[in-house]
């Protein structure tokens, strides 16, 4: 890391020399040095000590603790009979949530004829329901989605994740829109709600399985909670801010005409946040799906058991064909309701492209779109062609064809069962198993012709960086390593993170995984270093150009919308099962939203500052070097700080292709009774771990980063 | 100078806009505001009383970090009157606005709006009052983006319950008053920022208000624009004959519309007065500097320049001249006599006479006025 040089602010106009003599305000650092003195602390002792107290542990051990959990699963699980909490409280939660899911299954998955709806009619009104709230485009999508779904031969595990999806998403607005006014009206509620969005926007994923599956045992009533609870803080977070950012000016506007505390949230603050709630909902319904997919792991309905089952036998074809029924999923959803959002054009306050999840924890991040991304578009000029009655008689209008769809899909078998096309020439070689097959033939013949090259990068990235950090991490005593990370706390950002890396640090060692941490901690960095590397030069490529930011963005955003656990596919076909696998999967789940913000950070720089630099004729180099890069370290920093955290989680979830230590550990506590209070340890120590890195990029971000 | 002409009895004023100040019959305020104090920050109101609210505003800053908006401050306004405040930034006028309608809560003080006191008022009463008799019209605008102009106008109406007939024909109503006819279902960013004060100006006129509040409504605009928006101000003022409160920084609006002007600064009175008396006779060296640029003959009336008459037929047999004139209209009658004029007032008495030479010291007066401010303030 290089030292930081503190440059002396330029002189204010007006300040007489004389009177106010420059004062350097940051008293030197001299963080290189540190930091410098840190390593060889660390160097000289793994040397010295090597191998020793490394509390390194086999797989299949556990400490009293993590069997006591296990334990205290099944007593859990036995209260779920009598208890007034387990059976009263939970139970009930649980009822309510398998009863919609199982209603909602009964309608839209199942495939059996009888008073329920087939297939036909829901394609029929899912369209209906598209082109009420997001208009022609949406709803073409919507059908060819929801075809492709049935072609596959992922008609009902493709519902099912839509149905937790979206049952997930509207619980999550019943609760969180309202909690996000609250917090937008009272300091003080917002003061307590913001932490705790804090913590849980800093847990990765995978995180959330084990604790929920503790009181909530297995199913998709888990499905919904897990699901519901990850959807969460995006929507009210966003929602608070919505409020927050409407104009002052207007609010007050509205107060001199009288309006009531009632009038002013309905009639002005609510219309007026209405886009960026919106967006809320967009974000929560990505996380939703995100989730929704994982909670296969907890035996959750949908799409992610295939995808699941797949991965354990190293099947890339069948992975892949459910895992493009869930990308196929997620842009419907994310289209949808883009378009849904971008309708309410009138009460656009501000232009939001999406927000950072799992964000840069205390604030909210808007990804701003460059200027002419947004130019013209929400104009007043594109109002629409149908006046709001229009609109509406057409509604009604278009709903007989629904209601006879829906009607006669009850009745008939071909329009209740998805058809069997293995007998149709050319489409039955799209439906699921033949596709799967094509896959695996494709993969197969494509790793062959690049193996060369798949191979060296994963080795020299192996060779070079991961096994020497991995050794320098988790192959000496431990307590070397606790006071690294401490004294590198205190160097970055202050005694606070320090404190934070001390507490979490006691957590790790509590929970009896400390070395599996070191291990998941070592992929973290080798992997958010490559994300950084990746980033800062396709950012400034796009920040510096419109042609190379029209070229690159539709991409991000594609990828930005794709559920994490499908990133394991490709990486395992590319790579096949080890750690390296793991860390692509984290740079092609990281690297969109790094990449955005590098460009957003370098775009922002003021352009007179590039022409007067221009102007003394320095050369792009120097331009990029010396202006840009330096103009942009606090998006930088951002981007260094959200690209650790997506790592993170991402690492932990390519445990399960070969990954290992953390994220594996959560997977093998599902898969094998006796284990489950490990891996619950190990969802505990992946929580320390992110909540002790984010702390300290915070800090660190709050004093380099400006 | 001309202070020792000056007498107040029996004077009407007569506005620079024309408009004769209506006066209730019981001659009651239409707004009256007394001892008024606002102090920001976190014990205002324990302040209130004690030797430290003596202090200047940056002493008070910085010993209690309070900081003084409004000091002290007492005016009535007459019904139909049009009344400026003007000030600086800064200087607590929006502060002071705010507090009349209780926008900021006072820290002490009353203001009395027809007879009631709205310091002492529930949350009922005083949206009542908000939604009935006092309207407001904003600098930077507060329209809802997302409603069309119409329901704009509409929405003070919406707000206290009218139905959507009523209130759609009352807000078409002002829209053509305000001369916005054509745009009703445009949406606010569709127009230009003249337009969108109009919306807001319509806003206010359509709840029919006892009394039009602005807080510097035009500081955003372009000149031009805000040349014509002060005239549909006093246009609209001709029309409806409103009362109105006018905040502004600038001192030409403050004179082209004020029937009196209140110049405030640190949140405190420094003078009250008619826009002659302002400019003639300054308060103090601050309100001297403000007004040293201004042509005192556009501002200036002959009761200004007008001198004893030397004996009682002096001025007898030429043009008889009202008091109230502004020397500039009235110079082409006194230069083209070549002799002293006869100035009476209201009730038609002589109370003094004009000449070539006086009219001529207050034109060339204007070239060295700017000196001689320099030199008072020095
Ligand atoms: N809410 C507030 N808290 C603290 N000080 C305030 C607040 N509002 C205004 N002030 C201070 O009161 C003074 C008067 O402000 P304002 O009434 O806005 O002046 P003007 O409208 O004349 O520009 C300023 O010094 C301002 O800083
Ligand atoms: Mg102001």
């Amino acid at each position: 890391m290089s030292p930081v040089t503190v440059q002396a602010p330029p002189p204010r106009p007006g300040a007489i020399k004389e009177e106010q003599p420059y004062i350097d305000p940051q008293k030197k650092r001299h963080t290189g040095k540190r930091l410098l003195g840190i390593l060889v602390f660390w160097l000289v002792l793994w040397v010295a000590l090597r191998g020793k107290q490394t509390l390194a542990v086999p797989n299949a051990d556990t400490t009293s603790f993590q069997d006591w959990l296990t334990q205290l699963k099944v007593t859990f699980s036995n209260m779920a009979q009598t208890n007034w909490f387990f059976h009263g409280v939970l139970g009930t939660i649980a009822d309510a949530f398998n009863w919609m899911v199982g209603g909602l299954q009964a309608h839209i998955s199942s495939t059996a004829p009888g008073q329920y709806l087939g297939w036909f009619g829901v394609l029929a009104v899912a369209m209906w329901i598209a082109y009420a709230v997001a208009g022609r485009r949406s709803t073409i999508l919507v059908g060819v989605v929801l075809l492709l779904l049935g072609l596959f031969g992922t008609w009902q595990t493709g519902m099912d994740t839509l149905i937790i999806t979206i049952v997930s998403v509207l619980i999550s607005m019943i609760v969180g829109v309202p909690v996000g006014i609250a917090m937008a009206r009272s300091r003080r509620t917002s003061a307590i709600v913001t932490p705790i969005l804090d913590v849980m926007q800093t847990m990765p994923s995978f995180a959330y399985l084990s604790p929920v599956a503790l009181f909530f045992g297995i199913g998709p009533a888990t499905s919904v909670v897990l699901t519901l609870i990850y959807a969460l803080p995006p929507l009210v977070r966003i929602t608070e801010h919505g409020l927050r950012a409407v104009s002052p000016n207007t609010i007050e506007a509205g107060r001199s005409l009288g309006v009531t505390r009632s009038q002013l949230l309905r009639q002005i603050e609510l219309p007026m946040a209405k886009r960026t709630i919106v967006v809320g909902i967009n974000q929560s319904m990505m996380a939703a799906l995100s989730m929704a997919t994982i909670a296969a792991l907890v035996n959750g309905p949908g799409l992610g058991q295939p995808v699941v089952s797949a991965l354990q036998i190293l099947n890339v074809g069948q992975a892949s064909v459910a895992g493009l029924g869930i990308v196929a999923i997620a842009i419907m959803l994310d289209r949808t309701t883009t378009a849904a959002s971008e309708r309410t054009e009138k009460s656009s306050s501000g232009r939001v492209g999406s927000v950072g999840y799992p964000g840069l924890s205390s604030k909210v991040i808007i990804e701003r779109l460059p200027r002419w991304a947004h130019e013209g578009a929400g104009r007043g000029s594109v109002g629409h062609r149908l006046t709001p009655a229009g609109r509406r008689l057409l509604l009604g209008v278009l709903l007989v064809p629904v209601v006879i769809a829906a009607v006669y899909s009850t009745r008939y078998l071909q329009l209740a069962q998805f058809p069997d096309l293995s007998g149709t020439p050319l489409l039955k070689e799209l439906s699921g198993t033949p596709l799967a097959g094509h896959i695996n033939d494709f993969t197969d013949a494509l790793v062959n012709a690049i193996q060369g090259l798949t191979n060296a990068f994963k080795n020299t990235i192996t060779y070079a960086l991961l096994n020497p950090l991995q050794s320098l991490l988790s192959n000496l005593p431990w307590w070397v390593m606790a006071v690294v990370l401490l004294a590198t706390a205190y160097v970055l950002g202050g005694w606070r993170p320090t404190i934070t890396t001390a507490v979490c640090e006691a957590v790790i060692l509590a929970v009896g995984l400390w070395n599996d941490t070191m291990t998941t901690l070592t992929m973290t960095l080798v992997a958010t270093l490559l994300v950084m590397i990746i980033a800062v030069a396709l950012g400034v490529g796009m920040g510096r150009s419109r042609r190379v930011d029209t070229l690159i963005r539709p991409f991000l955003d594609t990828f930005q919308t794709i559920p994490a656990f499908v990133y394991l596919v490709p990486a395992l076909a590319l790579f096949g099962s080890s750690r390296f696998t793991a860390i692509v999967a984290a740079l092609m789940y990281a690297v969109p939203i790094a990449t955005k913000l590098v460009a957003d950070g370098i775009r922002g720089v003021a352009p007179t500052t590039v022409e007067a630099m221009r102007s003394t004729g320095c050369t792009r180099w120097q331009m990029i070097s010396k202006v840009q890069l330096p103009m942009a370290r606090e998006s930088l920093v951002l981007s260094t700080n959200q690209g650790l955290l997506y790592v993170l989680s991402m690492v932990v979830i390519g445990g399960m292709v070969g990954g290992g230590s953390l994220g594996y550990l959560i997977y093998q506590g599902f898969s094998q009774d006796n284990l489950f209070g490990k891996g619950l340890c190990a969802g505990i120590a992946i929580t320390a771990l992110g909540i002790m890195l984010d702390r300290i990029a915070r800090h660190a971000a709050e004093r380099y980063g400006r | 100078m001309a202070a020792d002409h000056h007498h107040t009895a029996g004077y009407t004023a007569y506005g620079l806009i024309g408009a004769p100040t209506m006066r209730t019959s019981d001659g009651t305020p239409a707004l009256q505001v007394q001892n008024l104090w606002k102090v920001f920050g976190p014990r205002a109101e324990r302040l209130i009383g004690t030797a430290d609210l003596q202090l200047s505003r940056k002493e008070l800053q910085a010993k209690s970090g309070h900081v003084i908006g409004v000091r002290d401050v007492s005016f009535d306004v007459s019904p139909g009157e049009v009344f400026v405040v003007m000030g600086l930034s800064g200087s607590g006028k929006s502060t002071l606005v705010r507090l009349i309608t209780r926008l900021i809560e006072p820290t002490s003080g009353t203001v009395v709006l027809n007879g009631e006191d709205i310091t002492k008022m529930n949350d009922d009463s005083l949206r009542e009052i908000r939604r009935k008799n006092v309207s407001m019209v904003f600098q930077h605008f507060g329209l809802l983006p997302h409603r069309k102009v119409i329901d704009n106008v509409a929405f003070g109406l919406e707000v206290r319950g009218e139905d959507k007939g009523a209130r759609r024909n009352r807000a078409q109503e002002v829209v053509d008053l305000v001369g916005l006819q054509g745009y009703e279902n445009n949406y606010p960013d569709q127009l230009s920022g003249g337009m969108q004060q109009r919306v807001g100006l319509a806003r206010a006129l359509a709840a029919d208000p006892d009394i039009l509040m602005f807080d510097e409504p035009f500081s955003a605009l372009d000149p031009l624009i805000r040349r014509d928006m002060q005239n549909e101000v006093i246009r609209l003022h001709e029309e409806v004959g409103k009362t109105m409160v006018f905040i502004t920084h600038d001192l030409q609006e403050a004179l082209k519309l004020g029937d009196r002007i209140l110049i405030m600064r640190d949140g405190a009175i420094v003078q009250i007065g008619r826009p002659d008396e302002v400019v003639g006779a300054p308060a103090d060296d601050y309100v001297r500097d403000f007004v040293s640029e201004v042509p005192k003959s556009h501002v200036l009336t002959l009761s200004w320049v007008m001198r004893p008459p030397s004996g009682p037929d002096e001025g007898a047999g030429g043009p008889t001249l009202k008091d109230s004139q502004i020397v500039r209209d009235a110079a082409r009658t006194v230069l083209e006599h070549h002799g002293p004029c006869r100035v009476v007032d209201g009730s038609g008495s002589v109370v003094g006479v004009v000449d070539e030479q006086d009219i001529m010291r207050v034109v060339v007066a204007e070239d060295e006025s700017p000196a001689a401010a320099n030199q008072a303030a020095s």
